[in-house]
Order: C-alpha cells, then sequence, then structure tokens
C-alpha cells in the first residue's frame, strides 16, 4: 500500500511535536524515520495509527484520502503497529492473545486461528507454543507474535517502533529477516529508530526528524556522520574506553547457584574490584537481571556466597546491602525505580532517609535544585517523575544515588536513550569509577558491552562465561557467545557449566 | 493551556448537580414533593440546635473513620474491614467497662482505659486484616469483608451469649452502663460529647500532620503508589502497611469505644452504624484530602441526620440520604473520569 502524509501537524500544550510533516512511501519498502528522542517520531507513527488524532493534515492510503480515528480504523485500513512495549496481554495464552482484537462471531473459531498461527510461523521460522503463556516469552517472541497477529488481522503496513530495544541480537537478525521477507512481499513497511546501524542496515531509504520537523531524507549507502548532523543539528562522538586502575575487591562471589523461574545459572564465580566496569551480555533472561538481583540482595542465592568487600552478606536483605553501599538500577525506571505521583524533591527526602519526624521542605526542596542542576535534569522540584523524559528519568535514578557508594548494578542503564544522554549517563557512571566504586551492568547494546566494560560475562541458557577481558573481544565473537556458538574456544578450565 | 483547578471546580458542581438531579428523579418516581423532601432535610439538620447537635454527634464517628482510612488510602490499601474494626473497639471497650465498673476507680480513669482499649481492638482486627493480606496473600478487600461478618457475628454472640441482659437477650442490646461512666455531654438532654468532639477533630487534625508534613507520610505515600520502587529506594514496604492497618484499626477502635462510652452506652447489634462504609465514601468524594474531608463528613451526617425526619413528615423513607450520598460519590467519580479523559495527553 502507498502511504502518503501531507502536512501533519500535532500540538501538546506548547510543545509542537509535529510541524507539517510530509513523507510518501510505497509499497515494497522499508522507510527508516531517524531522530533522537522528543524528535516527533513517536507522535508521527501514532497519528498513522490512529493512537492519535493529527490538529492538521491529511493520511491518503493508495492515493485517496482516509481519516483514522482509533487503532481498529487504522488496522481497517491495513495498517498495523508494533509498539516499543509489546501491547498483549501477559496472564493470556498465546493463542487467547492472538484471536483478540479479530471480528467475528460470538465464538473465536480457536481451532482455525491455531492452525493459522502455526503457518504464520512456519512461514517466519519462528517457534512459539500457542498454548504457552504469554509471560514465559522473551520480549523478542512477544514481538513476533504481534508482528503474527497483525499479519493475521490483515496488515499491509507494519508500523515498529523501536523494535530492536530489549531484543538480542540472533533475535534482532531473525527480526530483519522477516521484515525484509515482508517488504518483498509488497509490505509498507515503518521502522522507527534512533539506532544508526539498525536504520542504515536494513532501511531502503531514511527520513530524519529533529523538533517536530522533518528535516531531510537519505538513500543508501549512507554516510553515518551525515546521518548525526542531520538528528542533532551536530556532530557527535562517543568517547572512548577509559581504563581505570582498579582497586581492591568489592563484591565477591564464589560458586553462586541462581534459580528464578524455569532457568537456573549455575556456579558464578566472579570478583568486581573498585573502579572496574563489568558488563554482563546475552539474550534478554539467560540469567543477568539474576545475578544483578542477587549481588543487589533482591534475589537470595540456593548455594553459594556473596561477600561485599571482605563481609559475608550472603542471605542479607536487601536493605542490608543498601547500607553497605550497594545501589541497583532497575531497566523498568517508572515501574520499579519511581514512585509516579511523587515529585522530584519528594523521591530526595526518601531517598535520603528521614532524620527526624517532620519533613524539612525547604532542606529538601535546595537539595533537589542542587541535584536538577548537577544532573542536568529538564524539571523543577515539584514537578511530578511521571512527566520526565526516559532520559530524565534515568538521570533522576542516577542523582538520588547516595554520596559514597561501593557497588552501582545497572540493568539496561541507556535503553531507550537518546545519544547525548547515553553519553552523559555514562559519563557519571564513570566518575563514580574514578571514586572507588564498582560498576555490573546488563545491556543488550553489544556495542555499549563492549565499549564501557573492562570486562564480560556472557550468559547463554543458564551458562555463564568466564569473565572476558572487553578489549579481546570483537562484536562479532560476544554476538556469536550469546547465541551459543564458540564456547568450545573458551578457557575449558574457566567454563562453568 | 489547561486550567486544571478551574475545570475541576466545573466538574464538581456538575456533579453534585447531577446527583441532586438524579436523586429529584428518584423522588418524583416514589410520588414525593422534592422541594418539600429537601427543605424537609435541611430543617431536620439545621432546624434547631438540638437537631445540629445530632449532626456533630454523628460527625464524630464519620470523620474518626475517615482519618483512618486516609491513612490506609495514602498506603493504596482498601480497608473494607473498617466496619469490623469499629465493632472490635467497640467490643473491646465494652469489655473494659464490664470488668472495671465495680473496681471503685474514677470514671474518668475508667473511660480513658476503655477508649484506649477500643483503640486496642479496633487495631488488632486491623493488624488480622493486614496480616492476612501480607502473610497470605489474602486482597484486604476480601479479607477485610470476611472479619466484617466475622466481627459481626462475636458481637452477637456477645449479645446474646455471655454478655445478655439478665433474664432475656434482646436486640436493643446489653445492659446499659450506670451514667456515671458515661462521657459528660452538653446537657442532661442532649447526646453531643464536647470531649468525643474534641477527640475527632484532634485526630483529623493528626491525620493531617501525619500524612503532609512527616518521613512516615511520604513513606507511606511512595508505598501506596509503587512498593516495588519504594522498597528500592529504602523503604520497608510490608511494615508501612501494616503500620497503616494499625493505624487505621486505632482510629476505628475509638470510633467503637466512642459510640459505646457516649452515644449508646451499652454494646448493640449495629453498633458500627455503616460509618465505616460511609467513611470509604467521603474518603473517595474528598480525593483523599483531609481537610475536605472534614467538611465532608459534616455534609454526609447532616444528610443523615436531616433524613431522619423524612418518615414522620412526608411519610418518605429516610434512605433518601443513602441514595443522595451515593449518587453523589458515583457522579463525582465519574466526573473525575471525564476530566481525565478529556484532558489526557497524547
Amino acid at each position: 500500500m502507498h502511504i502518503e502524509l501531507r502536512g501533519i501537524h500535532k500540538s501538546f500544550g506548547e510543545v509542537h511535536a509535529n510541524a507539517g510533516i510530509s513523507l510518501s512511501v510505497p509499497p515494497s519498502f522499508i522507510q527508516g524515520i531517524l531522530g533522537e528522542n522528543g524528535a516527533g517520531k513517536s507522535t508521527l507513527m501514532k497519528i498513522l495509527s490512529g493512537f492519535l488524532i493529527p490538529d492538521a493534515g491529511q493520511i491518503l492510503l493508495d492515493g485517496s484520502a482516509v481519516a483514522i480515528r482509533s487503532p481498529a480504523d487504522a488496522i481497517h485500513h491495513g495498517i498495523g503497529m508494533l509498539h516499543q512495549d509489546p501491547l498483549d496481554f501477559p496472564p493470556m495464552k498465546v493463542l487467547d492473545s492472538f484471536i483478540l482484537g479479530r471480528e467475528g462471531g460470538l465464538l473465536p473459531e480457536r481451532r482455525r486461528a491455531s492452525r493459522e498461527m502455526r503457518a504464520l510461523c512456519e512461514q517466519f521460522g519462528f517457534s512459539i507454543d500457542p498454548d504457552a503463556y504469554i509471560d514465559t516469552l522473551t520480549v523478542g517472541e512477544r514481538q513476533q507474535l504481534e508482528i503474527m497477529r497483525l499479519l493475521w488481522l490483515g496488515a499491509k503496513v507494519l508500523i515498529l517502533d523501536e523494535p530492536t530495544t530489549g531484543i538480542s541480537q540472533p533475535q534482532k537478525v531473525k527480526l530483519f529477516a522477516t521484515l525484509q521477507k515482508l517488504a518483498a512481499q509488497g509490505m509498507t513497511i515503518l521502522f522507527v529508530s534512533h539506532k544508526l546501524e539498525d536504520v542504515e542496515f536494513l532501511c531502503s531509504r531514511v527520513a530524519v526528524l529533529r523538533q517536530g520537523e522533518l528535516v531531510g531524507e537519505s538513500h543508501p549507502p549512507y554516510v553515518t556522520r551525515e546521518l548525526v548532523r542531520m538528528m542533532f543539528g551536530k556532530e557527535v562522538s562517543f568517547g572512548g574506553r577509559t581504563t581505570l586502575p582498579t582497586g581492591g575487591p568489592v563484591v565477591s562471589l564464589n560458586g553462586v547457584c541462581l534459580e528464578g523461574g524455569r532457568l537456573q545459572v549455575n556456579d558464578i564465580t566472579l570478583c568486581a574490584r573498585a573502579g572496574e566496569v563489568i558488563g554482563l551480555a546475552g539474550m534478554e533472561g539467560s540469567g543477568q537481571s539474576l545475578l544483578l538481583s542477587a549481588c543487589a540482595g533482591l534475589h537470595r542465592p540456593v548455594a553459594g556466597r556473596i561477600a561485599l568487600g571482605e563481609r559475608n552478606v550472603t542471605g542479607s536483605s536487601y536493605l542490608a546491602f543498601r547500607r553497605q553501599g550497594v545501589a541497583y538500577l532497575p531497566a523498568a525506571r517508572l515501574e520499579k525505580g519511581l514512585v509516579s505521583g511523587l515529585s522530584i524533591a519528594e523521591h530526595f527526602i526518601l531517598a535520603e532517609g528521614g532524620k527526624g519526624m517532620m519533613i524539612d521542605r525547604r532542606a529538601a526542596g535546595s537539595l533537589a535544585s542542587e541535584r536538577i542542576a548537577t544532573y542536568n535534569i529538564k524539571g523543577v522540584p515539584s514537578l511530578g517523575v511521571e512527566d520526565l523524559s526516559g532520559g530524565n528519568q534515568q538521570r533522576m535514578l542516577l542523582a538520588l544515588l547516595h554520596a559514597s557508594l561501593s557497588l552501582i548494578l545497572l540493568e539496561q542503564p541507556t535503553r531507550g536513550l537518546d545519544i547525548e544522554s547515553t553519553l552523559y549517563i555514562w559519563e557519571k557512571l564513570k566518575e563514580r569509577c574514578r571514586q572507588g566504586a564498582a560498576i555490573i551492568f546488563a545491556s543488550a547494546d553489544l556495542d555499549e558491552v563492549l565499549q564501557y566494560s573492562d570486562r564480560v560475562l556472557v550468559f547463554f541458557a543458564g551458562r555463564v562465561s568466564p569473565p572476558l577481558s572487553a578489549e579481546q573481544l570483537s562484536v562479532e565473537t560476544l554476538g556469536e557467545l550469546i547465541g551459543g556458538k564458540g564456547w568450545e574456544r573458551l578457557p575449558a578450565e574457566t567454563v562453568h557449566a | 493551556m489547561r486550567k486544571p483547578r478551574v475545570s475541576r471546580a466545573l466538574f464538581q458542581v456538575m456533579a453534585i448537580l447531577c446527583a441532586v438531579l438524579l436523586t429529584t428523579l428518584v423522588l418524583l418516581a416514589a410520588k414525593a414533593p422534592p422541594i418539600a423532601a429537601y427543605l424537609n432535610i435541611v430543617l431536620g439538620a439545621a432546624g434547631s440546635w438540638d437537631v445540629a447537635a445530632n449532626v456533630l454527634v454523628s460527625w464524630v464517628p464519620l470523620l474518626l473513620s475517615t482519618a483512618g482510612l486516609l491513612v490506609t488510602f495514602t498506603a493504596g490499601l482498601w480497608n473494607i474491614g473498617i466496619e469490623g474494626q469499629i465493632t472490635f473497639g467497640a467490643i473491646f471497650a465494652t469489655w473494659l467497662l464490664r470488668l472495671l465498673q465495680t473496681s471503685g476507680l474514677p470514671p474518668s480513669v475508667i473511660l480513658t482505659a476503655a477508649i484506649l482499649a477500643g483503640m486496642l481492638g479496633g487495631a488488632l482486627w486491623a493488624l488480622l486484616a493486614g496480616a492476612l493480606k501480607t502473610f497470605g496473600g489474602v486482597n484486604e478487600i476480601f479479607g477485610g469483608l470476611g472479619l466484617n461478618f466475622v466481627a459481626s457475628a462475636v458481637n452477637l454472640w456477645l449479645i446474646f451469649g455471655p454478655w445478655k441482659r439478665p433474664g432475656v437477650a434482646s436486640m436493643s442490646g446489653t445492659v446499659p452502663f450506670p451514667p456515671a461512666l458515661w462521657l459528660p455531654t452538653l446537657s442532661a438532654q442532649s447526646r453531643l460529647s464536647p470531649s468525643a468532639l474534641v477527640i475527632a477533630i484532634l485526630g483529623i487534625a493528626l491525620i493531617y500532620v501525619l500524612l503532609q508534613g512527616t518521613h512516615f507520610g511520604l513513606r507511606l505515600k511512595a508505598v501506596g503508589r509503587n512498593p516495588q520502587a519504594a522498597h528500592l529506594l529504602g523503604v520497608r514496604p510490608w511494615q508501612h502497611m501494616m503500620g497503616a492497618f494499625a493505624l487505621c484499626g486505632v482510629f476505628a477502635g475509638i470510633a467503637g469505644g466512642l459510640q459505646v462510652v457516649s452515644v449508646y452506652h451499652r454494646l448493640i447489634p449495629s453498633i458500627s452504624s455503616g460509618y465505616g462504609y460511609l467513611g470509604l465514601m467521603v474518603g473517595m468524594l474528598s480525593n483523599f484530602n483531609a481537610l475536605i474531608a472534614a467538611p465532608v463528613a459534616l455534609f454526609f451526617a447532616a444528610l443523615n441526620v436531616g433524613s431522619i425526619r423524612l418518615p414522620i413528615v412526608l411519610q418518605q423513607d429516610s434512605s433518601l440520604a443513602q441514595v443522595l450520598q451515593g449518587t453523589l460519590v458515583l457522579f463525582v467519580l465519574l466526573g473525575q473520569g471525564i476530566r481525565q479523559r478529556l484532558t489526557r495527553k497524547g
């Protein structure tokens, strides 16, 4: 289907999220939409998929103007959107989630749906059990399910919003292959991302948005520097790795075994030293989160010993770990890390802990203002944290960290952040390292793992590699290890099976 | 530009108008003259010093229940079990009065001890609901509902069993306590006890300060909105939830105890009189704000007392007050929902 957007405008209060955007996308085409956070990508896609109604402008499908007033309208016209966080129903079975949204008689035709879902699985090489529960699937599998569901509903246009966030390298490869196959079959695909390499690899053409406007389009072969300049209006370069001298042991794990759900991770032995950064790589759900939770005291190991410094803390509570200078920053910032409904200032009061019974609002307000300035957060002390953007929420979590910390644990520290925020966050983290903290972080972004870690632990289906020197690892090797290949080439005596 | 405050006020006014309209339709359907009915409610609640004092008598337990519920609401808990907590407050207060009434201690000491016992009874019953939730995984709504039935069964068993009147047990309750153990009232005819009124007002003021100005209040708020994040920020969620239950139980217990020592002077079967459920409505209607809750509770008390005249004057059922209260809560919540829909971002 040929999509044409003409002069789309959308404002939220004083923010002009889309300022007259026009774009034309032919069928059998993968159109990339690139831009940093807040550039207006998501707004534009939500307009096309019926979640938002534009203030002005026209949408033409195959040359005729249509009004898309709801997501149901959009799918009726053949436009399906895959959201950044899959919109499915975790407590339901795969097949039930698959059938939902399908118009039909009173009783769902489960048998036919099941047959057709299996056919789609076969076509794209997915392996999803229709009778499994959604919450047992990985983010990547849920994405695959959602793609199949949209196809089954008759989508001829597929919009993907940051689809490579939170999925592993092999899942990404599979996703890209699927998208290329769909494009070859005549599907129109809109691929929204802020990841240059993904867009460069996949897209037939790239449109760059900045501050609500379409600032330019680019065709392959792409020049990365040019894309970056269009996105930010200036050139940005990544800071290199600065290896710091490392000090004494901060946290040591000795033969730690962890169990979570169906996953079992055995015999982890690791010692992180002051000033060191350890990256955890692997497919999501391979045990990285378990290890981080265990190091934070949030998850009790079934065997083994955890020590902070010289002190054995195996089996202690999170609050005991916290008192020892351990901090944990979860991936779901607003869901697990911050309390929506409370203001920035109130978070600082909570994090600092109460002295006396009554709150000293004035002192809290000035502390908040000071941290807001230090951490470059776009907000005021009285602002609710839910009104902060993703990047500012992550800065907020960093700002909440206590002054003296020995161990910082981070899960997907820069997920969904633009390049500037990513650089900023890591600058702050490296500052913590220089002050003597050790950092352990899990990331699905291989470049991030290789760029910032001193040593890397690779997770694969409950197996954990020995700590590998990041300098001697390439993206290819790391990608293979994550996908379960090349483990036999690791030093045999140190592989923990 | 959005003007949240103006639009909120507008929606509140609309909600009140809608509630009055619907109640008027109910009146018309019952073939009652609406204007006369409303006039009688106003006269019934403010027509004389006596009825005005009765409104305050009704305000005391309602205000105390609401104050307690604000704590549990802040901690994200629906303490439906408050009715049972009021009942157990009354039972414990009665138990202590029965124990000490012949002890010869000064009445002020016995009365104070009775109120303290009421606090203990309410708190224990609330902690039971809390423990069921925290350690048993029973949602506090279901646990509380179940405990309400148990509390009222225990109450009936005491009235018809161990504490029954000499001779024949009766629905009118246990034997009244001697007037020396009645909380002093304004005058011999009045049921309004100034000390009960002072306790209630101090109670809501205390809750206001607790929730607005203390570290404990802020931590409760954090736990109520996101227990997981609160935990990561260093707060102990279940301890705070139990604390909220206990505190709410204390307030419910005072309400129950005061009903015994200052209003009924004995234990009666329906000692909680639905003040707990009414308190839930007041809490919701006042958006869980103590400053708003106090006048709203007064208004609800006035509606209750005012409508007592209806059966006498107009031969209409006095449950009209409940119709008006119920529709009011529904329309205000509906108004909030619609307003959120209209002003929703994105």
